[in-house]
């Protein structure tokens, strides 16, 4: 045994639900500069509670920054890879914030909040670098940006019962909250921001409260979760249920090095917009060109789990890279995310992990891994 | 207080002696640590293990861990059942979730290893 799972944190922001955590018995760890909860009562445990009941996540690690003004949305199209200025007042979508080179910064969620009000939510670890760079690229538009990532605390709750929870405790008529919607409202008489967007695959809300109010949003979704059997979900659950919903982790299938079309993700990218945006020369080039190295999915078929950084190959070719990898909760079967070389992504190709001194066969699979049922 | 009955390595590994076999396995403190584990990776029978040295692999949904010989010797079993089951790592890990047995190849190692009181200490440092 070598180094057990520790308790680390060099410096940066503790989630302003650490004492609930600490009650609860969380293993806590640091993640994009924060102190956030692992795990409860186990990894695997809390995944299966997401599918088949109801999780709550506190996900207020999360960048929060709103975008307002005239030229709100003209500054976001031009900051952004995709077009919020075509988003209808309560929707939303996914994006990336690009550099010149294309290559992506962070993704992110846009939320049409008014026709002058957005908010952008972005990866911890990348909240500053966006809040930064967007500063950078506001300059000149009629607008402004306010970074209420310290300000804001975000709890989600996902799983087929989640709506049941979440229904008595707000305001907001949840029937008719879309998928990628938001609305302003109540959550147990707390001034909130309710979308129904996440990151596991299944449904369910994200609520954004101010920070002072986190603890009792925490433990009003708690409570109402009880005749549901909810759990509480850290990070390490968080991180399976989103692979196997083929949902990428930046860091993992996303960097500086990467760009939208390497990860599947191009039709994020809107050249047909209008206007210039940052990155779009060199995304125009890719989308012309085409890549050299594609995402794909990976279910392992030997023995042994295919991990972050392991290779990939083909014969005795070194095709791509693993960026994710565990065993799936819900399949049982060892999956994983990876970059081949684009001859290689086809679905059905079988490829080999170098999974420490041994190569194990694994086969292309499309993404996702798994698929709700509606 | 862990089993008294068994010695025990710094990196969590415990091994019970029964003539000269010594069966391996990794304690309940290192199991709940790594989390639920979701595959181990063992040595054949007839390979030869070196004290301290690296003998295989154990991974929790997050992690990747080496795992260390307690002691010298050849291996004479392996614990089959975790192929399919490496939950029993965590629900059983002095029973069930044995690893493997060995062929001690020098008794005198097994006296170098933590006692149960000594492991306790160890473990109640953090």
């Amino acid at each position: 045994m070598t180094e057990p799972l520790t308790e680390v944190l060099q410096s940066g922001h503790v989630t302003p639900l650490i004492e609930r955590h600490r009650a609860l018995g969380a293993r806590l760890v640091e993640f994009g500069g924060w102190l956030m909860p692992l795990q409860y009562s186990g990894i695997l445990d809390e995944h299966r509670a997401v599918r088949e009941r109801a999780g709550l996540f506190d996900l207020s690690h999360m960048g929060e920054l709103f975008v307002e003004g005239p030229e709100a949305g003209a500054v976001l199209a031009y900051a952004l890879v995709t077009n919020p200025p075509a988003l209808v007042i309560g929707r939303a979508h996914y994006s990336m914030i690009c550099d010149a080179d294309g290559g992506i910064l962070d993704d992110l969620i846009v939320y049409r909040l008014g026709e002058e009000r957005f908010l952008v939510v972005a990866n911890a670890g990348n909240a500053q670098l966006v809040s930064d760079t967007l500063a950078e690229r506001i300059a000149g538009y009629r607008a402004v940006l306010d970074d209420r990532s310290l300000a804001t605390a975000l709890c989600a709750v996902q799983g087929p019962r989640s709506s049941e929870i979440l229904a008595p405790l707000t305001d907001v008529a949840l029937a008719s909250l879309r998928y990628y919607a938001i609305a302003e409202g109540h959550v147990a008489g707390i001034p909130a921001l309710v979308a129904r967007t996440g990151y596991t695959g299944e449904d369910g809300f994200e609520v954004f409260v101010e920070t002072g109010r986190g603890e009792a949003l925490w433990d009003a979704l708690l409570a109402a979760g009880q005749p549901f059997e909810i759990v509480p979900v850290g990070l390490g659950a968080r991180d399976t249920l989103r692979l196997e919903a083929g949902m990428p982790l930046y860091g993992n299938e996303l960097d500086r090095t990467t760009n939208p079309f390497e990860a599947g993700l191009g039709w994020v990218v809107k050249l047909d917009k209008p206007g210039d945006f940052v990155g779009r020369a060199a995304l125009e080039r890719v989308a012309r060109e085409g890549v050299a190295r594609r995402l794909v999915g990976l279910v392992v078929k030997g023995r042994g789990i295919a991990r972050h950084s392991y290779p990939v190959y083909v014969g005795e070719r070194r095709t791509g890279i693993v960026t994710s990898g565990t065993r799936s909760p819900t399949l049982g079967d060892p999956i994983a995310m990876a970059y081949v070389a684009p001859g290689d992504a086809e679905p059905g190709t079988i490829v080999e992990v170098g999974i420490r001194d041994q190569r194990v066969a694994a086969e292309v699979v499309s993404l996702p891994f798994y698929r709700r049922s509606r | 207080m862990v089993p008294t009955d068994l010695r025990y390595t710094k990196d969590h590994e415990w091994v019970r002696v029964a003539g000269d076999v010594a069966t391996i396995g990794i304690t309940k403190f290192a199991a709940d640590q790594l989390g639920d584990i979701v595959f181990v990776e063992l040595p054949g029978v007839g390979m030869a293990l070196e004290q301290f040295a690296t003998f295989g692999v154990v991974e929790s949904v997050k992690a990747v861990s080496d795992l260390f010989a307690p002691v010298s010797g050849t291996v004479t079993e392996t614990n089959d059942a975790l192929a399919s089951q490496p939950e029993l790592v965590n629900s059983d890990p002095y029973g069930a979730g044995w690893m493997l047995k060995v062929r001690i190849a020098d008794p005198a190692q097994v006296d170098t290893l933590l006692d149960a009181a000594g492991y306790d200490a160890l473990i109640a440092e953090g």
